[in-house]
């Protein structure tokens, strides 16, 4: 089925999402993220981490999250749907 | 939000000290070792100066007073104030500028008083000094900022010990006509307990049980005399606040960022610290960085950045500066002042 331009639009949202979320990390490599990634059981991720997504979501979409956020979130994907309802 | 300016005050020197005894966050065990190294470049925080026991906030900032007063060639008759901004005071009670008035060989003509306040104290300490010298023509005074933080952390908590240094700085003030500094000073006491050293005062006295360690996370234990600091509250809060504290205090004075020779930022966190810079769209060269080598001081990281960074410049010529403190409180605020071939000291170590 040909995805509708809406839908279309949401999928490249969130590949540059995972893509900007992937370029956080230095040592991970490319292929360990998907939208399905559990990003918290990536052996790179942690305090630091954190901080560099929270800077990367404020810098590139502008949208504040919390530990909460990071907490609810299982997945890139998750994340994503968080950042869009701010 | 509280914008205002203070008239008739110019800064006439800058001095800091820190303790000779230096920790390098490249041995800091309950990091890995590429967490080490993710943490010195993304914090930003390789060294910190650590006080040996015995060694106070108010010594530090005695030893930068002494030296500033003998290189400003000052009267110490004259000093009419002195205030010392602090979290680490020598005593619970006396105030501990009492001591250092009595110490530095001030006259008993001389407003001396304590203020309680961490990361955004150096900005308020300019308007606070500046408030009262500017009703004293002819008046001197002495701002002292400093703290010992690191006698407040847990060195079994990853979340703070790799952060805090030691310093003590001083500031000479004097009345000056024509001169003048702006201010824009905020508080968020909602949030007071995202940086907060739970017990030991009078909420919750201290007791036995203070001293107890509890396992928080993974490398993350203290007890209740210990700093507590929610990272990801403190990082938001920096994000959110302190860039628009500072456009509107230039929007309001008409002052033109560009002509703003130097940024200086409270030294709390690399990747904060870059974030505020990209979203104000200043050049790096104009933000200058103490943080790689001295860590996070609290309230002394302003002036200890002038003194590390800005020495020359300070010395030889007329500077335009933005300073802007934030953090513990919460509280925040910017300043802008304009120095001329100030007294500047080099670094003192003791």
């Amino acid at each position: 089925m040909i995805p509708t331009f809406s839908k279309l639009h949401v999928n490249m949202e969130l590949e540059d999402f995972v893509k900007r979320f992937a370029d956080c990390f230095h040592q991970t490599p490319l292929s360990g993220f998907k939208p399905e990634t559990e990003f918290a059981k990536l052996e790179e991720w942690g305090s630091m981490m954190t901080l560099i997504v929270i800077g990367m979501i404020d810098a590139d979409f502008g949208k504040t999250i919390t530990s909460d956020d990071l907490k609810n979130a299982t997945t890139i994907a998750s994340l994503f749907e968080i950042v869009k309802s701010k | 939000m509280a914008i205002f300016s203070v008239p008739n005050i110019q800064v006439k020197g800058v001095s800091a000290a820190v303790p000779k005894q230096v920790e390098d966050n490249k041995d800091f065990e309950l990091l890995t070792e590429n967490e080490r190294a993710l943490f010195i470049s993304t914090v930003g925080i390789r060294y910190r100066r650590v006080a040996p026991t015995g060694l106070t906030a108010s010594d530090l900032c005695q030893s930068a007073a002494e030296k500033l007063l003998a290189d400003l060639n000052w009267n110490r008759e004259d000093v009419k104030i002195l205030v010392f901004i602090t979290q680490t005071p020598d005593y619970i009670i006396p105030n501990t500028s009492s001591l250092l008035q009595h110490k530095l060989g001030l006259s008993k003509n001389c407003i001396a008083f304590d203020v309680n306040l961490g990361c955004s104290g150096y900005v308020y300490g300019l308007s606070i000094v500046g408030s009262l010298l500017q009703n004293m023509p002819g008046g001197k005074a002495l701002l002292l900022v400093g703290d010992i933080s690191t006698t407040t952390i847990s060195m079994q908590d990853k979340s703070t010990a790799p952060l805090f240094s030691d310093a003590g700085t001083a500031t000479a003030l004097e009345f000056s006509a024509g001169s003048e500094i702006h201010f824009n000073i905020q508080t968020d006491g909602k949030e007071f307990d995202d940086i907060i050293i739970p017990g030991g005062a009078y909420r919750n006295g201290f007791n036995e049980k203070q001293l107890a360690y509890t396992e928080y996370a993974k490398g993350i234990s203290r007890n209740d005399l210990h700093m507590k600091l929610d990272g990801i509250k403190i990082f938001n809060f920096g994000l959110r606040e302190v860039a628009p504290n500072i456009e509107t205090l230039l929007s309001e004075k008409n002052i033109e960022k560009e002509d703003i020779d130097y940024f200086v930022f409270h030294q709390a966190n690399l990747l904060m610290l870059e974030s505020i810079r990209k979203k104000l769209k200043v050049a790096s060269e104009k933000v200058p960085y103490s943080l790689h080598d001295y860590g996070n001081t609290s309230s002394a990281t302003i002036p200890l950045t002038m003194v590390a960074n800005l020495n020359g410049e300070l010395k030889s010529g007329k500077l335009k500066l933005l300073l802007s403190g934030f953090g513990v409180g919460l509280s925040w605020g910017s300043a802008y002042l304009e120095t001329e071939n100030i007294i500047c000291p080099q670094l003192i170590e003791i």
